[in-house]
C-alpha cells in the first residue's frame, strides 16, 4: 500500500452512531486524508476519485479501544505477539488496545517503550499505545521512572495484571502522576487473600474441591483504591471488576463526586462459576467467573454507568500452557475477538443498554479514561471506524482466532455482532471475509 | 495357594459407564449396584483372598501423581484377584519430571494396551480431563480434595455390612472436610442412598455454605455424638493445608479426637471409620481404634472388594460399548 496515497472515503448507508456527538442516525461519512471530515457531505463534497464503502445499513461506530490486552512480546512470543495480538484486535472491531506493561522484560524503561511502539507500527494493526510499569520491574517497591516513560510514549502506568499491594506506593505514584497528567491503572486483588485461588470463592468450589478467590481480596483492594484517588486526587482506574462489593464502593464513591472510573471484562457479564464444574482450563480465567448474582449486579452497573468501560481482559496464553492441569494452567484467555459480540448478545441484545451507550462503554469512555485518540466521529479527528453488522450470527472457535491463543471460555458459544470492517486513519486494515468465517 | 476359579457372576443390565470419576454424578442404583458387586465379588474370593479370572488377560496401569502405598497397593491387588496384570507408574523421576504432560503421560501409557488408568493426582478434575482425552476405562483414585469414589464406596460397603441398609442412618464425617476427598464422595454417596449426613469440624474446616446445600453442620463433636450410628473420622491433612485452620494439634485432639471418654456418650451400637492411615492420639485414641466399635480393618478388605467391582464394572461397560459400535450400521 502506498503511504503517501490520499486516504479518501465515504461510507455510505450507514448507521452513525457516535455518543460523542449523541447520533444514531442513517447517515454517509466523509474521511478526507486520514481523517473525519464531514457527516452527510453534499455530493460536491466528496472528492471525485473518493472510495465508497456500502455499509449496508450496518452499524458505523468509533473503533473500540481497550484498556489493557497482554500483547506478550518481549519475552513470551509463544503466547502472542504484538503483530498477532494487534491484529486480534483489529477482527474484535478494536481500532487501539492500550498494552500491558507485563511483558519480559518489563515495560519500565523508554527503550522498552519504544521498542513496542515500532513494532506496532510495523504491524499495521490496531494502534497500540504503551502502559508503561507503575514499579521498578514490576517488583511493586519503588516507582518506576514514571516521567521518562511519559516522555517515550507512555499514556497510563499500571503492573496489571499484577495488582499493587503497595499502599504507600500507589498514593505516592498517584500524587507523582498528577505532574504528568497521566492515569494509573489498578487492576484490584489483595495478594495474601488470592493465593492460590483458581475460580470464585463459593458453593461451587466448595463442591469441587477447588481453592477459591474470595470476593473480599478484591472489594478490600477497591476500598483501598477509592479511598486513595479521593485522597490524592489523583486519576485512578480502577479494572476490570467482578463483584458486588467493587461495585457498590464505586457507586457510592461517584455519588460523592469523587472521579474514579471502572471496567469490566466481558466473560463476567456473561458466564458463572459453575462452568468450572468440567475442570475445564478455558474457564480458568481472570477476574474469575463468579456466581449467578455478580453476574447479574455487574450487567446494572454497566448499564447504568457505575462502570464506565469494557475491557476485554485479554490475557493470551498458549496451547501448551492451557493443557496442564487446572492448579498449573495459568489463568488467561483470548477475549479481544469475541468483546464486542459478547455485548452485543448479552446486554444490547438483551435490552439493557441500546447501541449509544454500547459504543460509549467499548470506545468513548476507554479513549478518554487512557487519554488517546479515540472513541469518537467528529469532524478532524483520525478517522479510526469500526463497521459493526449487528445481526450476523456466529459460533465462536478459538483455533480460528488471529490471537495466537485459542482458549476462550466462549468457546462453541454462539455469539450476535460482528465487525465487518476495521478502519485506522481512514486505511480499511480488516474486513471480514464470510466465505472463510462462515457466517451463520 | 490360590487356584483360579471360573466366577458365577452376571454383568448387571443397567450399567453402561467407561469411567469412575465421581459419586456425585451417579444415580443411587448405580451406587447400589457397585456395592452389590462388590459384595458378590468378596464372597466369590473368600474374602478377597482367593484369584478368579474374571479380569485375565487385560491390564491396569496405575498412574499416581501423589504418594500412597495403601491405595496404590489395593487397586493392584484388586486387579490380581481378578487375575488382570497390573503396571505402576509414580511420578517421581518419570517422564513427568523430565517435563512431559500428564495426558501425554497417559496416552503413552494407553498406547502401551492398558484397560483402565487408576489415577491419583493433586488437582480437581484431572481424571475427568484424561476420560474425554483416553479411550480406556478411567479410574479416579483421589483428584486433589474434589472425590475419591472408591473409598466413599468402601466406607458404604462397610456401615451396609453391619446395618443392612444406609437409608435413615445417621453418618456424621469429622475432621477436615475442606481439604478431604473422602468427606465429599461419603457425603454424595451417603445423601443418595438416604443417609443423614452431619458435617462435623471446626468452622475454618466446615464451611456453612454446606447448609445451603441442605447438610447439617456442627462444630462441636459432643453434641451430636449421641445421635450417631456412624462415625468417620477424618486425617487431618497436614499437607494439603496452606495456612494452619486450628491453632495446634493438641487442640484439634481436645475437641475432636474419639477417645474412650466420648465412647461413653456414643449409641452402644456405633460403628467408627476412618480412612487411614490413622495418627494415633489425634483422630482417634488406640482404645477405640483397636476397640469392639471399630471397622477400620474391614474398610481395607471392603476396598479390594469396591476396586474389584469398579475395574470388572467398567470393563464390561467398555466392551459393550465397543461391541455396539461395530454392529451399528455405518452412517
Amino acid at each position: 500500500m502506498n503511504e503517501s496515497a490520499k486516504r479518501d472515503l465515504l461510507i455510505e448507508n450507514a448507521r452513525l452512531v457516535d455518543p460523542s456527538q449523541d447520533l444514531d442516525l442513517s447517515a454517509r461519512l466523509l474521511v478526507i486524508d486520514g481523517c473525519v471530515s464531514k457527516i452527510n457531505p453534499t455530493d460536491q463534497e466528496v472528492p471525485a476519485a473518493c472510495a465508497r464503502l456500502d455499509a449496508m445499513g450496518r452499524i458505523v461506530a468509533p473503533g473500540l479501544v481497550d484498556l489493557g490486552a497482554e500483547l506478550r512480546e518481549p519475552g513470551s512470543e509463544e503466547d502472542e505477539t504484538i503483530a498477532s495480538g494487534s491484529h486480534a484486535a483489529l477482527a474484535g472491531g478494536f481500532t487501539s488496545v492500550l498494552c500491558c506493561s507485563s511483558t519480559r522484560p518489563c515495560i519500565d524503561s523508554p527503550g522498552a517503550v519504544e521498542f513496542v511502539r515500532q513494532k506496532a507500527t510495523k504491524a499495521r494493526g490496531a494502534r497500540v499505545h504503551v502502559i508503561g510499569c507503575l514499579s521498578k520491574g514490576r517488583e511493586g517497591e519503588q516507582m518506576a521512572e514514571l516521567g521518562l516513560l511519559s516522555v517515550a510514549g507512555a499514556v497510563a502506568f499500571s503492573d496489571a495484571p499484577k495488582s499493587m499491594p503497595n499502599d504507600a506506593l500507589l498514593k505516592r505514584a498517584l500524587e507523582y502522576c498528577r505532574m504528568f497528567n497521566l492515569p494509573i491503572f489498578d487492576r484490584p486483588e489483595v495478594p495474601e487473600l488470592a493465593e492460590g485461588g483458581m475460580m470464585h470463592d463459593g458453593q461451587v468450589s466448595l463442591v469441587l474441591g477447588l481453592k477459591g478467590l474470595p470476593t473480599e481480596a478484591e472489594d478490600l483492594a477497591v476500598a483501598r483504591d477509592v479511598r486513595l484517588a479521593e485522597a490524592t486526587a489523583g486519576r485512578l482506574h480502577v479494572g476490570p471488576v467482578s463483584t458486588m462489593g467493587a461495585v457498590d464502593m464505586i457507586r457510592r464513591v461517584k455519588s460523592r463526586g469523587i472521579d474514579v472510573t471502572a471496567s469490566v471484562c466481558p466473560h463476567n457479564l456473561c458466564l458463572s462459576d459453575i462452568q468450572l464444574r468440567s475442570f475445564d482450563s478455558k474457564y480458568k480465567v481472570h477476574p474469575p467467573l463468579r456466581s449467578d448474582k455478580h453476574v447479574e449486579t455487574l450487567r446494572n452497573a454497566l448499564a447504568d454507568g457505575t462502570i464506565d468501560a469494557i475491557q476485554s481482559g485479554h490475557m493470551p496464553r498458549s496451547r501448551e500452557k492451557k493443557m496442564d492441569d487446572l492448579d498449573l494452567s495459568p489463568f488467561g484467555e483470548a477475549s479481544l475477538e469475541t468483546t464486542l459480540a459478547t455485548t452485543i448478545t448479552y446486554m444490547v441484545a438483551k435490552q439493557l443498554i441500546d447501541w449509544k451507550t454500547a459504543i460509549e462503554r467499548l470506545s468513548t469512555a476507554p479513549a478518554r479514561i487512557a487519554g488517546v485518540p479515540g472513541g469518537t466521529l467528529k469532524p478532524g479527528v483520525p478517522a479510526d471506524i469500526v463497521i459493526i453488522d449487528p445481526e450476523a450470527t456466529w459460533t465462536v472457535d478459538g483455533t480460528r482466532f488471529r490471537s495466537n491463543c485459542i482458549s476462550s471460555p466462549l468457546d462453541g458459544h454462539t455469539l450476535q455482532g460482528k465487525a465487518t470492517h476495521t478502519i485506522v486513519g481512514g486505511e480499511i486494515r480488516y474486513r471480514l471475509q464470510p466465505e472463510l468465517e462462515h457466517l451463520a | 495357594m490360590s487356584t483360579a476359579v471360573q466366577p458365577d457372576i452376571e454383568f448387571p443390565k443397567n450399567w453402561h459407564r467407561r469411567h469412575l470419576l465421581d459419586l456425585e454424578s451417579l444415580s443411587p442404583e448405580e451406587i447400589s449396584t457397585i456395592l452389590d458387586v462388590a459384595q458378590q465379588l468378596k464372597e466369590l474370593t473368600q474374602g478377597c483372598r482367593q484369584k478368579i479370572s474374571l479380569l485375565a488377560g487385560k491390564t491396569c496401569a496405575n498412574l499416581f501423581f501423589e504418594n500412597s502405598t495403601r491405595t496404590r497397593n489395593s487397586f493392584s491387588l484388586a486387579a490380581k484377584r481378578l487375575g488382570a496384570d497390573t503396571v505402576e507408574f509414580s511420578s517421581v523421576g518419570s517422564s513427568v519430571a523430565k517435563g512431559e504432560t500428564f495426558v501425554d503421560t497417559a496416552k503413552t501409557i494407553e498406547a502401551m494396551g492398558v484397560e483402565w488408568v487408576v489415577t491419583r493426582h493433586g488437582t480437581p478434575g484431572t481424571p475427568h480431563l484424561l476420560s474425554r482425552e483416553l479411550n480406556c476405562c478411567v479410574l479416579n483414585a483421589g483428584d486433589g480434595p474434589h472425590g475419591h469414589p472408591t473409598q466413599g464406596l468402601l466406607d458404604m460397603l462397610t456401615i451396609r455390612q453391619h446395618r443392612g441398609d444406609i437409608k435413615g442412618l445417621t453418618v456424621a464425617l469429622v475432621g477436615d472436610i475442606a481439604h478431604s476427598r473422602t468427606a465429599r464422595s461419603n457425603i454424595w454417596g451417603l445423601s443418595k442412598l438416604g443417609a443423614h449426613v452431619i458435617i462435623c469440624g471446626p468452622p475454618t474446616l466446615v464451611s456453612p455454605r454446606w447448609t445451603e446445600l441442605g447438610f447439617e453442620v456442627a462444630h462441636h463433636l459432643d453434641d451430636i455424638l449421641p445421635r450417631c450410628d456412624v462415625l468417620n473420622l477424618l486425617r487431618i491433612q497436614f499437607e494439603r493445608q496452606r495456612a494452619r485452620p486450628f491453632p495446634s494439634v493438641h487442640e484439634y485432639a481436645a475437641l475432636y479426637a474419639m477417645n474412650g471418654a466420648r465412647m461413653q456418650k456414643a449409641k452402644d451400637d456405633i460403628l467408627i471409620m476412618a480412612p487411614g492411615p490413622i495418627n494415633r492420639g489425634v483422630e482417634i485414641t488406640p482404645e477405640v481404634a483397636d476397640g469392639p466399635h471399630s471397622v477400620i480393618l474391614e474398610q481395607v478388605t471392603n476396598g479390594i472388594a469396591v476396586r474389584m467391582a469398579a475395574l470388572w464394572l467398567l470393563s464390561g461397560a467398555n466392551e459393550r460399548a465397543k461391541a455396539n459400535a461395530e454392529s451399528s450400521p455405518a452412517d
